[in-house]
């Protein structure tokens, strides 16, 4: 069936006042030979039946309890309160479009201001737009950003390889058309002081994940001093949890923060929808991408929000605007929104540290196993909720018995990513992750190294 | 919002508390929202040196945030609250079962980096999704990964370029797009590189065939077509601008976001076109989430397929006959272009509708989406002038202006919100001065239709009777009219109350 309320009479109705006598008429643009295609689909089916079918579906796969989860890798499985998909649901927020008529958008708007607000305070920058796609794309137009500082006598952007792979392959994909080289990630394994190393006159920017992707903070202190004398920006790729306990990329002096705020209220779901966050300094105001929502008072001096800075965009400049970017993750923004409101400034301290320590007691116990090393790369940094684990037999052994014979989502494979890191596993542990369940994760490890 | 709103004034009819305060401002120290529970294992010592001092996040109690996000949700305006004829948009029904399915912990709580044996219902799924879109397009390949419309363009575009330089053809550095093409055509085009050549339209509303015929040589890179075009009409030389592009070696992109109006009507595979993105969020559904997030996905003929982004996923045939699936790369992929495999909760969705329709159900929407655009036309036309009046598909485009009134099109668009509809998106196509862009959709009632044309009759008498009250429009929404100028020159960004102050 479909949603078409028409009857009969109706439609003839509306034909007869278009002055035609059936629907099929209507299409006589339509090149004659390829008109009406039988396409070849499923028939279609009832309500019930679609339930059914999808029921059956995702009841074929596994990894739905978040506490026998322990994959992470930019992607986390986090409390999320109630309040956060009761606020989703709304079908004033979720069946409308981006907000161009503000008189009856106020909702979103005001939510989207509250948005940008929370996290110019979470990343001590400025300002931050209304959302991007996911964490590698906004990582992927902050570089544009940086280029269109360096006005083109820059073009050499500095990756570093502890940026998660998927966001530094996204980024090379983005550059693709531009005159603009990635360099820095060569070797997967080269630190921090490589990098500074590759600093020069035509560098853009510099960019570090901290926590990076193996989980542990990177020494920021000082970095920023260096990449601006070398007159580049610097970008930090985060993970907006840990801003609830630790110093965030403003703190350090970064010129652009960055990070997927899945974590923040909205489900792993395969992998999306997700949510990028872009935050920088209001220097650069002008040259950022996405939607900003800025405050204004009405003809009454009442006040309200609007979409504002709006020459930077597509639908204003066209060919040359900042980005493409027209559709972006306004949802997720709300999910995040929401999540920060509940959880608050005490909540979110808890969950950050609840990370911390669980984490940190998952990794001492697996320390403790014979043939398991835990950051063996860098024992002495410290780390948040992830971390690497060198295991005794290869990655994908000790995953299919955790999964077949424990029941348990083992932690994500590094090798494929980081040839040196063959039979590396990264493990992610969050507040939902008890200590029994952490306990069974370990004893299965000691299991299966026997 | 009531239909027909009369104009008392608007401090008489709004409430006093039109001002909702912002979390911040309703921040206090030591509220709680949530608890959580203590932890159950040792504490590990913290890293001085990293820790921050505070985190500025309001505090509030759980019944305040819920009461805010109510509140604010009440001055929105969604499909759910009523007809929203925003042109290019496909501001369709979005089924709720498809919300509630999108939900279940066997989709939303999978991680995207789980073994392939152990998500092989999601992989079916994106396998049969890939496969439906390329059938409804009449495509080789499909990839879901792009985000939104705008990045299945870019993805589309970097495609392009990846084919032409396989070849050695590294001369093809224009494409070629129409006047009246979304904005996001252009920005794609330079985002990946290429130089955006601007093509005029005709006196039909038409892409002019010999702007077309004078741009192709060995420097273009391809054609950007939206068809039916921001007009709402169907290019009537479509089949000699693809054959013009295609000789002179270039490719024809196809901006997919018109296909409500061609789906089970003609596929834009068999049009000629070699790559087209589709937007899940309006043909099929998927919620727009008050501006995102959507799904982009692209279909692409043969010769594009390699360059996809990849991953994309494949299926196997096990020893016995049993399907199994799973991710693989294009040969020549252009690589990744967001992370893990795009939008999943959105093909969910998508994935439904098409099941719920089936060919001819899309066939069916198609239909009663042209005929309600029309059905408008022609009950509009003589109110409000119509360019290009001919058949048009599934919407049109009038004029918003009302001679030597002063009305605009904006002044149309805010006295409708008084009765009760969303507005036409305005000023858009850029070709027609004050564009009122019309897309009613296949969902919407004969009788909602009328009660609109009755709502656009009554402004154009008001235009006449009253031109200042059109002119100070609306009076019955939250706010008034609001100072955009000052929004642009202020720049306040983000809130400036400090949280829990006190």
């Amino acid at each position: 069936m479909t949603y078409v309320p028409h009857t009969e009479a109706e439609r003839a109705e509306m034909l007869a006042a278009i002055g035609v006598d059936r629907i099929g008429a209507l299409f006589g643009d339509v090149p004659e030979q390829v008109r009406f295609p039988k396409l070849k689909l499923p028939p279609a089916c009832s309500e019930i039946e679609i339930e059914r079918e999808m029921q059956a579906l995702a009841g074929r796969n596994l990894g739905t309890d978040p506490s026998a989860s322990f994959l992470g890798a930019g992607a986390y499985h986090h409390y999320r309160p109630a309040t956060v998909d009761y606020v989703l649901q709304r079908g004033e927020f979720y069946t409308a479009y981006t907000p161009y008529q503000p008189e009856v958008s106020q909702g979103v708007l005001q939510a989207l201001f509250e948005y940008q607000s929370m996290m110019c305070r979470l990343t001590a920058l400025e300002v931050s737009n209304a959302s991007h796609y996911d964490g590698a794309t906004a990582l992927a137009e902050a570089v544009l950003l940086a280029l269109n500082v360096g006005q083109g006598k820059r073009s050499k952007i500095l990756l570093s390889p502890a940026v998660h792979p998927q966001y530094r392959a996204v980024v090379k994909t983005y550059l693709r058309g531009i005159p603009a080289v990635v360099a820095g990630d060569e070797d997967g394994g080269a630190g921090l002081d490589r990098l500074k190393s590759q600093l020069d006159q035509s560098t853009a920017a510099l960019v570090v994940q901290s926590p990076n992707f193996f989980g542990q903070f990177e020494a920021l202190e000082g970095l920023s001093a260096l990449v601006h004398a070398a007159g580049a920006l610097l970008i930090v790729v985060t993970d907006p949890i840990a801003l609830g306990r630790f110093r965030p990329p403003g703190a350090y002096g970064a010129d652009v923060a960055v990070a997927d705020g899945q974590c923040l209220g909205i489900p792993p779901s395969f992998g999306g929808p997700h949510l990028g966050i872009f935050a920088t300094r209001m220097a650069h105001v002008r040259r950022l991408s996405g939607h900003l929502v800025g405050e204004t008072v009405d003809l009454e001096g009442r006040r309200g929000y609007v979409l504002t800075l709006a020459t930077r965009e597509q639908h204003i400049r066209r060919a040359r605007a900042t980005s493409n970017i027209c559709t972006n993750s306004t949802a997720c923004a709300l999910a995040a929104t929401a999540y920060l409101a509940t959880m608050g400034k005490a909540g979110l301290r808890q969950v950050a540290e609840l990370c911390f320590h669980k984490s940190h007691y998952a990794a001492a116990a697996i320390a403790r196993l014979d043939g398991f090393l835990v950051n063996p790369q860098a024992p002495q940094r410290p780390f948040f909720k992830e971390f690497v684990v060198r295991l005794p037999r290869p990655a994908t052994e000790v995953s299919r018995r955790l999964r077949e014979e424990f029941g348990i989502i083992g932690g994500y494979d590094l090798g494929p990513d980081y040839p040196h890191l063959q039979q590396h596993m990264l493990i992610a542990v969050t507040e939902l992750h008890t200590r029994a369940a952490i306990d069974r994760l370990v004893a299965a490890l000691e299991q299966i190294a026997k | 919002m009531k239909s027909g709103a009369n104009a008392m004034p608007a401090d008489k009819i709004r409430s006093k508390a039109a001002i909702i305060p912002t979390l911040y401002e309703q921040s206090v120290r030591g509220r709680r929202g949530i608890d959580l529970p203590d932890a159950d294992v040792p504490e590990a010592p913290m890293p001085a040196e990293e820790l921050n001092l505070d985190c500025d996040l309001p505090e509030l109690s759980q019944l305040d945030v819920v009461r805010h996000f109510l509140a604010l949700s009440q001055r929105n305006f969604g499909i759910d609250t009523g007809f929203y004829p925003l042109g290019s948009c496909t501001m369709k029904y979005n089924p709720k079962v498809n919300e509630q399915i999108a939900r279940l912990a066997g989709f939303a709580e999978t991680h995207p980096l789980q073994d392939p044996e152990s998500v092989q219902g999601n992989l079916e799924l994106m396998f049969s999704l890939q496969q439906w879109l390329a059938e409804i397009g009449g495509f080789a390949g499909v990839s879901l990964q792009p985000a939104a419309g705008a990045h299945g363009e870019f993805t589309g575009l970097l495609m392009m370029r990846a084919y032409h330089r396989d070849r050695g053809e590294l001369e093809r550095t224009r494409i070629l797009i129409p006047d009246s093409a979304h904005g996001t055509n252009p920005a794609s085009t330079t985002m990946a590189g290429f130089t955006a050549v601007e093509l005029p339209s005709d006196a039909r509303g038409n892409i002019d065939l010999d702007a077309v015929r004078a741009a192709c040589d060995r420097t273009v890179a391809g054609i950007m077509m939206t068809n039916p075009n921001t007009l709402g009409l169907f290019e009537e030389h479509i089949g000699e601008v693809v054959r013009l592009v295609h000789d002179c070696g270039g490719l024809v992109y196809g901006d997919g976001a018109n296909l409500n109006a061609l789906a089970g009507i003609a596929r834009p595979g068999d049009l000629g076109f070699d790559v087209m993105h589709f937007n899940l969020h309006k043909t099929f559904a998927t919620p727009h989430g008050g501006g995102g997030p959507g799904a982009g996905p692209v279909g692409v003929s043969a010769k594009l397929a390699d360059f996809l982004p990849g991953p994309v996923i494949d299926i196997a045939r096990g020893e016995n006959g049993a399907a199994r699936y799973l991710p693989a790369e294009p040969t020549k992929s252009i690589g990744r272009v967001s992370t893990f495999g795009g939008n999943f909760g959105m093909f969910v969705r998508a994935y439904a509708y098409i099941r719920r329709h089936g060919g001819a159900g899309l066939r069916a929407n198609s239909e009663h989406a042209v005929l309600n655009a029309n059905y408008l036309r022609i009950k509009l036309r003589d109110t409000f002038r119509v360019p290009f009046d001919r058949m048009n598909m599934h919407e049109f485009v009038c004029q918003g202006a009302v001679e030597s009134t002063g009305i605009r099109a904006l002044d149309i668009s805010k006295r409708l919100l008084d009765y009760g509809f969303h507005p036409p998106t305005n000023y858009f196509p850029l070709i027609v001065p004050e564009a009122l862009m019309i897309e009613p959709t296949e969902t919407e009632s004969k009788p909602t239709l009328d009660a609109f044309v009755a709502a656009m009759q009554a402004i154009a008498a008001e235009t006449q009777s009253d031109p200042g009250l059109v002119k100070g429009a609306p009076y019955s929404t939250p706010v008034r009219r609001l100072d955009e100028v000052r929004a642009a020159r202020a720049v306040v960004l983000a809130d400036r109350a400090k949280a829990a102050a006190g």
